[in-house]
């Protein structure tokens, strides 16, 4: 179980902190996805957990034991960064069984742990190939062997993913998720792509300007973000606030942020499925932009008293035309109340 | 972006900055080659100690219209290997520097022209080489005694009497004191050699022996010696006995006083004349001549003693006040012929080298 | 553990086809070949052919003597330990210079490289002041021992691990090493198993040029040893000065060639056998400020500093002092002849000829190291190529390894007529400093070539980059550090060169460390001041311009 209690980390020369009294929890055998804009100080984070920067104020615990005193050698932690970091002149066995080598272990047992290593991350056989002939994916499986190695009881991932191409993102994404349940490794998981987080988190701490600004399961944060920013940065596509968001959860038949009917004073972000062309639907608007996609028609619409919204067209129907009026339903699932209004009103 | 526009205009400026200046050195090489051609130069092959005060040179071209390129060549033996080596297509029209314990090499490799000055002071005939061959090519120009020098003050204050002779160098009394440059990295070094070998002939080696037993000490050069471990050199040194010149004491008269707290002990000398040549196959003998006739002027010779601490071969210029008084010659200095020297040089280094190396 | 060698990526990039490579090659080599192996072929030919004829026979005989096997035995053993010593001692300086931040780290990496531009002669002046049993150190009973010419020898060249090397390590990706420690690899095991391995090639290039320096070295080994230990150079010099035993000076000559070249041979095994890529986060400072862990490299690296500092010191103290009391006048003479003209040109003179020259010879350098760095960078398919382009690299090391008395020697005998009628060119002066500095600028720039990831320009090329695009986006940008620590290092070269320049200044236009020679050989307190004081200016100058170098170099980018 790892506890990060008020953690600052500050460098020099910099207005403020990276990191600013961050307070952080991780089950053992959760993977907690730390998710932020560049620049939000996640990846410092990370490397204070690490034990790479030192800590202004607070602390991590691990186990209840305090690792101010601890290197980051002794912490028995495994750190995996997005480009990886193999070292070139090991093969792709020696990258693996290096932490194993390090613990003297016998050659036989380095053997047989690297192919089973390589074996659960899916490339077998691997083992005398050079590093430099490797693709990106296959890389980042080896720098992930390396880093399960040695059971590490937390695994730090740094962006693990974002060098690859989308395609391999979202395979290499589910295949984390699936190696780390296997093998039950405790993650701490940082990155700036929800989907990542998504795909491979049990838990999310969303961080903005060196602070945390909401945690929980991906669940109810994915249900409730904090704020129009948070929505946004989660993948919703729109934010709403105000009378359109008022306006929108009546139609939806929701209820307002008191509990109460919707007064004018609600804020609700909407995936872009949120809105859904149907006749009869109580809300209408007019055609900007349509869009086919292989499952529904994306349009960008007009709504009267709401404004400019996603929305799709019903599968299988003919898409409307641009300039075309339509009538809307809109799908209460697919939309997130907010708990604060967004400071800055609308935005798609 | 912001960084690799800054970049970029650095690497501009360092580029802009080296095309400026590039070429410094060719452009000073055009403007005188242009005035080479325009004068006529007299170029002196010569070594690292040469020093001429401007005045005296500019008389020599008033006088002749040559003006005079110096060009050093490291010490000696250098400068002597140097003439060897480009014989047939010399560096220089002359050189002066050559003295008589590589007189012979350079004779004898036929690097020089037969030359010698119409009238030269009777005085110089005394410092002319025996060898009818190497008097014709070589004029001497000056000598220096190459002397064993003392600290007095050291030797006052430890109360003991400075030794005199070189038999007395291995006396107990001066055992670890002397330091001396090596003979065979050293000119002055190999003149303390040839002295030894002149007063003990073929029993220097053991003279040697017994002078190292005594915990002398090798430098590689003469200002190693002087400067670093002579106790009145500027590195105050440990040892009040150094190898130098007749003419160092005067050098060591102390600010507002007006004594040397050294002496040269003068039965320790090995006298060493430099001699003037003209080189076999130079582009303008008629300068070099010239040259050599100036040098055995008095306007030349009397400007010797304060520029490059040597005396004049003419008796009749006046030396400086300070070294008529601390500066005195040998009156029975050590000499060894050129020819034994030439043909012994490598053969003695060698055992020498043999000795001196453990 | 074998592997099949994985050549996907290694091949050849296309932009460097062969043709290509033979025309950036042809200049350097164009320069090598009349500058260097044509007076040193000229000279080596002389004693070969002493008698008329080729006489082998005479020079094995020379090869045979005991006083050569004693003196090629010496030579070995010292630069091995000089090397080894400066390598050791080097990198924990390197470390702390390059990789921690702290006030004052640019300052003394400028210090760091005062030695190395130091004249030998005044060096020796200040290693045996402090030597002597009058000395500071005279305790230690040093003087004239080898133990002193070895420290002597690590004085001058520590400069060239701590540059070389530091180049390389300033764009080694941190976060290589935080991932092998988070996989609980200690310090020392991050050190041997992931810093080491990413040096290597810098290491050993270093290391390499270090023992050519240090066995090619005559001063310090004359100065210090006390006449007592010979080296090769000193014997090559005290044969062909002395002597003029040209045979026998011929002889050791080419067994230093013989030694030179097998020593690259090894160099190059070792070295870059398998060229790394290095993940370079260029913009990423890769320094950050000490910690409790860095304890021991800056305990080494304080200690190193005050063995640099200590014959500076004594440098900087004597030429303060004259007559027994305290005075600027030696530094205040630097405008004049010396006592009784002892110059031909005041030092002030000397001082801007020298900066004129280090400018031209610096520009040849970098022209020419570029070409050479870029030419045996290249990863050619053919095994042929591969050895040829081997054979090249070492090649352009030889003018270190070869004695300067020979060179300066071949020089007047080979370029005495036309069309090489250059004997007197004041242009001998830069391009033989540039052959010395050349080795340098390419031996500091080649690792970085080649660990430029050739993915990267094949990347660039695809996009349409022509091959000057591609060298100005892909192989610049990680170059940038390392070109302008070699322009600094070249301009070091030239400014403190003196064996070859002593042989090819013209006497009205001496360099800076000529004059300093010059004053040395000279009796009269206030010469031997001057020398001093001329030292100092000559490397507090160099150390001025290293440091403004160093801040040429762009500003980190600000830490996310």
């Amino acid at each position: 179980m790892l506890e990060v209690r008020n953690a600052t980390v500050a460098f020099e020369g910099a207005s403020a902190p990276a990191v600013d009294h961050v307070d952080l929890d991780l089950p053992a055998g959760d993977v907690l996805a730390v998710l932020g804009p560049s620049g939000s100080g996640k990846s410092t984070l990370l490397r204070a957990v690490a034990g790479l920067e030192p800590l202004a104020t607070g602390s991590v615990k691990y186990d209840g034991r305090d690792l101010a005193r601890v290197p980051t050698h002794r912490r028995g932690f495994a750190l995996m960064f997005q480009d990886g970091q193999l070292f070139p002149h090991h093969s792709v066995a020696g990258n693996v069984g290096y932490a194993l080598r390090l613990r003297h272990a016998p050659s036989a047992v380095v053997a047989r742990r690297v192919g089973e290593l390589l074996a659960l991350v899916g490339l077998p056989g691997f083992g005398d190939r050079s590093i430099t002939g490797l693709s990106g994916g296959e890389r980042q499986r080896v720098a992930l062997a390396r880093a399960l190695a040695v059971e590490p009881r937390l695994l730090l991932l740094d962006e693990p993913l974002s060098a690859l191409d989308r395609g391999m993102r979202e395979r290499l994404a589910h295949d984390l998720r699936d190696i780390l349940v296997a093998a039950g490794t405790t993650a701490l998981l940082v990155t700036h792509d929800q989907e990542e987080a998504f795909a491979v988190a049990d838990r999310m701490a969303l961080m903005r300007a060196g602070r945390v600004v909401q945690a929980g399961t991906v669940e109810e944060v994915w249900r409730a973000p904090a704020d129009a920013e948070a929505a946004r940065f989660l993948g919703y596509a729109t934010v709403l606030v105000g009378p359109a968001a008022s306006l929108l959860l009546a139609a939806g038949g929701g209820r307002g942020r008191s509990g109460g009917p919707a007064d004018g004073r609600d804020a609700v972000a909407l995936r872009r499925s949120a809105l859904r062309v149907a006749a009869g639907g109580p809300l209408r608007g007019r055609v900007l932009a349509s869009r086919p996609t292989p499952g529904a028609a994306r349009l960008t619409v007009v709504v009267d008293g709401v404004g400019e919204v996603h929305a799709v067209a019903e599968p299988g129907t003919v898409p409307p035309a641009v300039g075309e009026e339509v009538h809307l339903v809109v799908d209460l699932t697919r939309t997130a109340p907010l708990r604060e209004d967004g400071a800055d009103g609308r935005t798609s | 972006m912001s960084t690799s526009l800054r970049r970029a205009a650095l690497a501009a400026a360092t580029a802009s900055i080296a095309m400026v200046s590039a070429c410094a050195v060719g452009g000073g090489a055009g403007s005188d080659a242009t005035s080479a051609a325009r004068a006529k130069t007299v170029v002196v092959a010569t070594h690292d100690s040469w020093a001429m005060s401007k005045s005296v040179l500019k008389q020599f071209t008033a006088r002749t219209g040559y003006s005079v390129r110096v060009q050093p060549n490291g010490d000696v033996g250098q400068l002597t290997n140097k003439l060897v080596l480009t014989k047939g297509s010399p560096i220089a029209d002359m050189t002066y520097g050559i003295d008589n314990t590589f007189a012979s090499r350079a004779v004898d490799e036929g690097v020089l022209a037969t030359y010698r000055p119409g009238r030269q002071a009777a005085s110089a005939t005394a410092y002319r080489l025996h060898d009818p061959a190497e008097a014709a090519a070589l004029t001497p120009v000056d000598y220096g005694d190459v002397c064993v020098n003392a600290d007095d003050v050291w030797f006052r204050k430890h109360h003991l009497a400075p030794p005199r002779t070189l038999d007395d160098l291995l006396r107990p009394a001066y055992k670890n004191l002397f330091v001396t440059p090596g003979a065979a990295t050293s000119s002055p070094g190999l003149a303390f050699l040839l002295a030894t070998i002149a007063r003990y002939g073929d029993g220097w080696p053991a003279y040697w022996q017994k002078l190292m037993a005594n915990g002398t000490k090798l430098t590689s050069g003469w200002s190693d010696a002087y400067d670093v471990d002579f106790t009145a050199g500027g590195g105050h040194g440990d040892r009040p006995l150094v190898l130098s010149y007749a003419s160092s004491p005067p050098f060591t008269i102390p600010k507002g006083g007006d004594r040397p707290t050294t002496s040269s002990l003068l039965q320790t000398c090995f006298r060493q004349v430099e001699y003037a040549g003209v080189l076999k196959g130079a582009a303008d003998p008629a300068g070099a001549k010239a040259f050599i006739d100036f040098m055995t002027q008095k306007a030349f010779q009397r400007e010797l003693p304060d520029n490059m601490y040597v005396y004049p071969v003419d008796d009749r210029v006046a030396l400086p006040t300070l070294w008529k008084k601390y500066a005195q010659t040998a009156a029975h200095p050590f000499t060894v012929p050129p020819a034994t020297i030439a043909k012994n040089r490598d053969r003695w280094l060698r055992q020498w080298g043999d000795i001196t190396s453990r | 553990m074998s592997r099949p060698r994985e050549r996907r990526t290694n091949r050849p990039t296309r932009w460097w086809s062969g043709a290509g490579l033979a025309a950036m090659a042809a200049l350097p080599v164009l320069v090598l070949g009349v500058f260097f192996v044509l007076p040193v072929a000229g000279m080596v030919g002389r004693g070969f052919f002493s008698s008329g004829s080729l006489d082998v026979g005479g020079v094995l005989e020379v090869l045979g003597r005991p006083r050569v096997h004693r003196v090629v035995w010496f030579t070995v053993w010292s630069s091995t330990a000089a090397t080894a010593l400066t390598v050791g001692l080097g990198l924990p300086v390197t470390y702390v210079l390059h990789r921690l931040r702290f006030p004052g780290r640019r300052l003394l990496r400028g210090f760091v490289l005062m030695p190395f531009v130091m004249p030998t002669v005044v060096v020796g002046v200040a290693f045996r002041t402090l030597l002597t049993p009058t000395g500071l150190l005279g305790g230690l009973h040093l003087d004239g021992t080898p133990v002193a010419i070895i420290a002597a020898m690590v004085f001058f060249n520590l400069a060239v691990v701590v540059r070389t090397v530091g180049a390389l390590w300033e764009g080694v990706d941190r976060r290589r090493e935080e991932a092998a420690a988070a996989l609980g690899a200690s310090p020392v095991q991050v050190l041997r198993t992931v810093t080491l391995p990413a040096l290597l090639p810098g290491i050993v290039a270093a290391a390499g040029i270090v023992f050519l320096f240090c066995a090619t070295s005559f001063g310090i080994v004359l100065t210090l040893g006390g006449l007592r230990y010979s080296t090769v150079e000193t014997e090559i010099y005290l044969l062909t000065t002395q002597f003029l035993d040209l045979r026998a000076a011929s002889a050791l000559s080419v067994l230093q060639l013989v030694v030179v070249a097998l020593l690259l041979y090894v160099a190059q095994r070792t070295g870059s056998g398998d060229p790394q890529v290095l993940d370079r986060t260029a913009e990423r400072e890769s320094s950050r400020r000490p910690r409790r862990g860095d304890a021991s490299a800056v305990l080494v690296t304080a200690v190193v500093l005050l063995f640099l500092a200590a014959p500076l010191g004594t440098l900087v103290l004597r030429s303060l002092h004259r007559g027994g009391g305290w005075t600027l006048a030696n530094y205040r003479a630097l405008t004049t002849r010396g006592e009784g003209g002892a110059l031909l040109v005041p030092v002030s003179q000397a001082l801007d000829n020298s900066w004129r020259v280090a400018v031209d010879a610096t520009l040849l350098a970098m022209v020419l190291g570029i070409l050479v760095a870029a030419v045996v960078s290249a990863r050619p398919g053919g095994r042929l190529g591969r050895r040829a382009l081997a054979v090249l690299d070492g090649v352009f090391m030889l003018p270190l390894g070869v004695s300067a008395v020979t060179l300066g020697f071949g020089f007047l005998i080979t370029l005495d007529r036309p069309p090489l009628d250059l004997r007197s060119s004041a242009y001998l002066v830069p391009i033989a400093q540039a052959l010395v500095a050349l080795p340098l600028v390419v031996r500091t720039l080649a690792p970085v070539l080649r660990s430029v990831d050739p993915r990267q320009r094949q990347a660039a090329a695809s996009l349409g980059a022509s091959p000057v695009r591609v060298a100005l986006t892909v192989d610049l940008p990680a170059l940038w550090r390392p070109l302008l620590a070699a322009t600094g290092f070249a301009f070091a070269v030239s400014l403190g060169e003196f064996g070859a320049t002593s042989f090819l200044a013209r006497p009205e236009r001496p360099t800076l460390p000529v004059e300093i020679y010059q004053l040395v050989s000279r009796p009269g307190e206030q010469n031997v001041g001057m020398a001093l004081a001329a030292s100092v200016v000559l490397g507090v100058l160099t150390a001025g311009v290293m440091v403004l170098v160093e801040r040429l170099r762009t500003p980190p980018v600000g830490r996310w």
